[in-house]
């Protein structure tokens, strides 16, 4: 099965070329425009070059070692131990076992009531799953499975790595077009035409042109390209999910709940949205295949993982995949599809009828969602044996509480 | 004397690719053999919480002392044994059981609102979640060498150094083999 992330490799490889000639294109251009404009040479294409690549290289470098920080940082995750929530912690290393990975990721949760999961960390060994607390009041064990074995697929396909190149070349992109057109703007074009011929100036008016269309295109071809590739990886992180937790019915219900709820997670933005289990910035229109979107749509994720038949090997997934679209493809490369075994389902733990997250009510859902982000901020939690529960934010300093509602005398553990 | 260099030549590619072989086998062996051990390492974990889960559900569930004995006796049955095949089949009985338990346990509202027994019921689900994840992952490696050591020309290599085709780890759990219907609602 892990030949899949070879192979995964090659295909991303020519849509990343792709996006290297426009970066080329555009240092090009812009190397070009503001050489001749402050020294009036000639060959500054070849400077705006290098120019570029040094720019993605230092991108490159800051996402590769300080990505996953930043990530976790902009994104207010905190890291827990395995008291806070031995349930995810649990989900979180079934999966670890599932995919046979060498080391246990660390888990985090998002003070946020969203429902939302991210992966983080360039290689297996340092890798992070975060979910929001939102995600974890709303989900039942099968479904919070589903959505763990996404995001560790999306470490075993080493996803991460791939985005983050990508990410950082679409940025480099996006910041040189910016700083071009916007010089256009401002500068205008005075000092530029003092030594040239009318011959020579037409030349340029036109190369001018020119370069203004592709500082416009340019990032927009980028980023279409980057998102062609996200929406690749989330096909195929689904499909990994499938193999690893061997219950399709967890994940696509997981997914339906978390696309029936309309809330905007803050802290990301177009270019880490491809780490998030949904699209964190979309949460209509999901009809529509949109090209403009780095997740495909919910609904048509939902359809295939529940059109699965036969078993949970990645060759199921396909045909699922190849019914809903209607289509032959390739999805999931021939080396991929090797193993030959029979992977049979698993049976679901939760009972429907006896499962609390369903029968919960909203407003019991929102006080665990409460309760648990309280914790997250260093809240301390007494339940009073009269049926009262006593939060207490970290600022309250006394060894002691008197419930308010029985007078019992709480002693407060320092 | 060129016929003599090409059969010196034949003979050391023969060689080279041998040992390529062998070590894959060796490899192949030896993650087996890892995947054993996390399936054993997760069967221990199991075996150590019953005890405590008894203890707990003791007060309770008095009527049902018959599904505790069982779970007792193939708790120890699992313990004692030593080959993959035996171990299948004591683990088979032992999963059925706490199964059994697991239905049982609808029937004592009480028992499911204590909070001890909720973390205790969640170690457990998590404990048999493991066995069985790191099950599947043990039978992939017992196919990808149980493969090579049957296929030709690895089989020649394999017979000669003794290597024996390893079990699979199947537990008895009829409810697992059965595909389930997805519903469509």
């Amino acid at each position: 099965m892990w030949e899949l992330i070879e192979s995964n490799k090659r295909k991303s490889i020519i849509v990343f070329i792709g996006m290297g000639i426009l970066l080329i294109l555009i240092g090009y251009v812009f190397g070009n425009y503001f050489v001749q404009r402050y020294s009036g040479s000639d060959n500054g294409g070849l400077f705006g070059i290098l120019a570029a690549l040094v720019l993605w290289a230092i991108l490159s470098l800051v996402g590769y070692f300080a990505g996953s920080k930043i990530l976790l940082s902009v994104s207010g995750a905190q890291e827990v131990s395995q008291d806070m929530h031995p349930q995810l912690f649990n989900v979180v290393e079934e999966m670890r076992i599932a995919a046979s990975l060498p080391a246990m990721p660390k888990v985090y949760i998002i003070p946020e009531t969203a429902p939302n999961a991210f992966a983080t960390g360039i290689k297996p060994e340092n890798s992070a799953i975060a979910v929001t607390a939102g995600l974890l009041g709303k989900l039942n064990r099968d479904e919070l499975q589903g959505v763990v074995a996404h995001e560790m697929s999306h470490i075993l396909n080493r996803d991460i790595l791939l985005m983050t190149f990508a990410g950082t070349m679409l940025g480099a992109i996006s910041l040189m077009s910016e700083v071009f057109t916007r010089s256009l703007w401002f500068g205008g074009g005075s000092r530029y035409k003092s030594k040239s011929s009318d011959k020579d100036g037409q030349a340029q008016i036109i190369f001018m042109i020119l370069s203004i269309i592709l500082a416009i295109i340019g990032p927009i071809m980028a980023q279409l390209l980057y998102f062609a590739i996200s929406r690749k990886r989330e096909y195929l992180a689904d499909a990994t999910a499938v193999r690893l937790s061997r219950y399709p019915e967890g994940l696509a219900s997981a997914l339906e709940k978390i696309s029936n709820t309309n809330q905007d997670f803050k802290a990301a933005n177009k270019v880490t949205a491809p780490m998030y289990i949904v699209n964190p910035l979309k949460h209509n229109g999901m009809k529509l295949s949109d090209i403009t979107s780095t997740h495909p749509p919910i609904s048509e994720r939902i359809r295939i993982l529940r059109s699965i038949q036969n078993g949970a090997n990645l060759l199921n997934y396909q045909q699922a995949f190849d019914k809903v679209k209607n289509k032959k493809s390739n999805l999931i490369p021939n080396s991929g599809l090797k193993d030959s075994l029979v992977i049979p389902f698993r049976q679901a733990l939760t009972n429907i009828q006896t499962d609390e997250k369903s029968i919960q009510t909203k407003a019991e859902s929102k006080r665990e969602v409460g309760d648990l982000i309280m914790n997250l901020n260093d809240y301390k939690i007494i339940d009073c044996s009269c049926g009262i529960r006593i939060k207490l934010s970290p600022n309250y300093k006394k060894d002691s509480v008197i419930c308010p509602r029985c007078k019992r005398n709480h002693k407060l553990k320092s | 004397m060129p016929y003599f260099l090409i059969f010196i030549a034949i003979i050391v590619i023969m060689g080279f690719y041998f040992v390529s072989v062998y070590n894959s086998l060796i490899k192949l062996k030896n993650a087996v053999k890892n995947a054993w051990s996390q399936i054993d390492v997760q069967l221990k974990r199991r075996h150590d919480l019953i005890p405590n889960l008894i203890e707990t559900v003791k007060g309770y569930m008095i009527h049902e002392r018959q599904t505790m004995e069982n779970i007792t006796k193939y708790r120890s049955q699992a313990m004692d044994a030593n080959t993959v095949g035996e171990k299948s089949a004591a683990e088979g009985l032992l999963s059925g059981a706490l199964g059994q338990l697991r239905i049982q346990v609808e029937n004592y509202p009480d028992l499911k609102a204590n909070q001890n027994f909720l973390a205790l019921q969640e170690e457990l689900t998590s404990t048999e979640n493991k066995i069985s994840f790191s099950r599947q992952a043990y039978n992939d490696q017992v196919l990808f060498f149980n493969n090579k050591i049957q296929m030709f020309p690895s089989n020649i290599i394999a017979g000669m150094f003794n290597f024996n085709v390893e079990e699979f780890f199947e537990i008895e759990n009829k409810a697992e083999k059965e595909v389930p219907k997805v519903s469509f609602s």
